[in-house]
């Protein structure tokens, strides 16, 4: 099978490769470059630990191919912080500890970060469900709610300042 | 886990993408949302040598009315279905139901179309189709053909599409005002199929039932309409006792695979509940 040539934006940075159209997007990032904050749990789009953000969208990376996403603009957890200095829900998760073993953390954080552009102030029940498809097995949600409580605080004091 | 391996096509325009079926043969398979395909791929319960990727093909998206009916591209992803203004005025049985299935980032992939063509019983399109009395449009080598969803599944996994024709929009008429509709699926969690869900249109006058449809999924080995309950509603208020006999109907008309979200007797029971609480959901939205 021959291998196919994409190019797309990861975090800002322009990204081309010749890859095998069967490769997925969560290998192609974590294998081919090295971009290991995004994480494999479920492989069947179920666990959310995989989620990126693709064109403005959360996506699971275990149920995307590579090939599919020529053109396309693309962050991870790895874009979320700016020049050293945690983002929003970065700095949530760090304060109202909204982690235990961390695994789902990055595809919380990802998916957060775009929950929070989409609805800039969500109720306890918007976030439940905005986070619905992220499985966390250690903290039981409740320190993940209040931070992605304290980022859309954080965020909407920010834009007010 | 790794996909075996596929030549993968993205053609840019409908004919482009039907000559490319045709050309392939049964070695290609349609790649809409993926959200199916590629987990079956992993799993090597599909092994197609080609992938014909729909999603660079622009007309094959969006929803608009036109010509009296409600018309979406069959690329349309479930989120837009949800968030779309024109179905929640005059067709929210979708963005109803949609919110029901699987989660949000799988929804941003999801299509209605992918849903309908993969003809998975568990997928709640199906039953919501029939409940709308869709119609849907099929573009092949010979043209553009047209199939009533009753009439579309053939069984699990089994549908009238033929492997060269593509689903491109689903149809149907706009619910008229005062229009009762519901969608109520009884599942386990996020992102899990039904164990057994209702789609339900209901018209009333002067407190008897004047229309009816009825769709329901994962019962059968395709989604199913449930005729005789309809049949027995018309012109009936909905007493418990016709509640009642129109559960025993809709029970009589399923025939479930038992899996681990309960045995047949139960997902039947399930489907009859599911069933009346829809049409009670149904029936306080008329005045």
């Amino acid at each position: 099978m021959s291998k196919k040539l994409v190019s797309m934006t990861i975090n800002g940075k322009k990204v081309e490769e010749a890859v095998e159209p069967r490769l997925l997007l969560i290998h192609f990032l974590r294998e081919n470059l090295n971009l290991t904050g995004a994480h494999i749990g479920c492989e069947t789009s179920h666990c959310g630990a995989c989620t990126v953000d693709i064109d403005g969208k959360s996506v699971k990376s275990c149920t995307e191919l590579a090939v599919q996403c020529e053109g396309a603009d693309i962050l991870t957890v790895e874009g979320l912080a700016k020049n050293g200095i945690l983002s929003a829900v970065q700095e949530g998760f760090h304060q109202e500890h909204g982690l235990q073993c961390g695994f789902c953390t990055p595809g919380m954080l990802v998916r957060s970060y775009r929950l929070l552009q989409e609805n800039p102030n969500p109720t306890e029940a918007e976030i439940r469900a905005g986070i619905s498809g992220n499985l966390c097995r250690c903290t039981g949600y409740q320190n993940i709610v209040k931070a992605v409580q304290y980022a859309a605080k954080k965020l909407q004091e920010t834009a007010t300042a | 886990m790794i996909p075996p391996e596929f030549d993968y096509h993205a053609p840019t325009t409908l004919n482009d993408a039907v000559a490319l079926l045709s050309q392939l043969g049964d070695d290609a398979k349609i790649l809409a949302g993926g959200h199916s395909l590629l987990p079956m791929m992993k799993l090597r319960f599909a092994e197609p040598a080609h992938l014909v990727d729909l999603n660079r093909i622009p007309q094959l998206r969006g929803i608009r009315e036109e010509g009296g009916l409600i018309k979406i591209g069959a690329m349309t992803v479930e989120n837009a279905i949800l968030d779309s203004d024109l179905l929640k005025e005059k067709a929210s049985l979708l963005p109803k139901a949609v919110k029901w299935i699987a989660d949000p980032q799988v929804r941003n992939r999801g299509t209605i179309g992918g849903d309908i063509a993969h003809g998975d019983p568990a997928n709640d399109h199906p039953a919501i189709a029939m409940a709308l009395d869709a119609t849907f449009v099929l573009h092949g080598p010979g043209g553009e053909r047209k199939v009533k969803a009753v009439d579309f599944f053939q069984g699990t996994y089994m549908t009238d599409m033929a492997p060269n024709e593509i689903l491109t929009e689903i149809q149907f008429a706009p619910l008229a005002k005062n229009t009762g509709c519901a969608y109520v699926k009884l599942k386990r969690k996020t992102g899990d199929w039904a164990t057994a869900a209702a789609a339900v249109v209901l018209q009333m006058s002067q407190g008897k039932v004047s229309l009816v449809r009825i769709g329901l999924t994962n019962v059968a080995d395709t989604a199913i309409r449930a005729t005789k309950a309809e049949e027995l509603l018309l012109g009936k208020a909905l007493t418990d006792e016709t509640l009642s006999q129109v559960a025993s109907a809709v029970q009589a008309a399923c025939s479930p695979a038992e899996d681990l979200r309960g045995d047949a007797e139960y997902k039947t029971a399930m489907a009859g509940e599911m069933t009346k609480r829809a049409l009670l959901d149904a029936a306080s939205q008329i005045s």
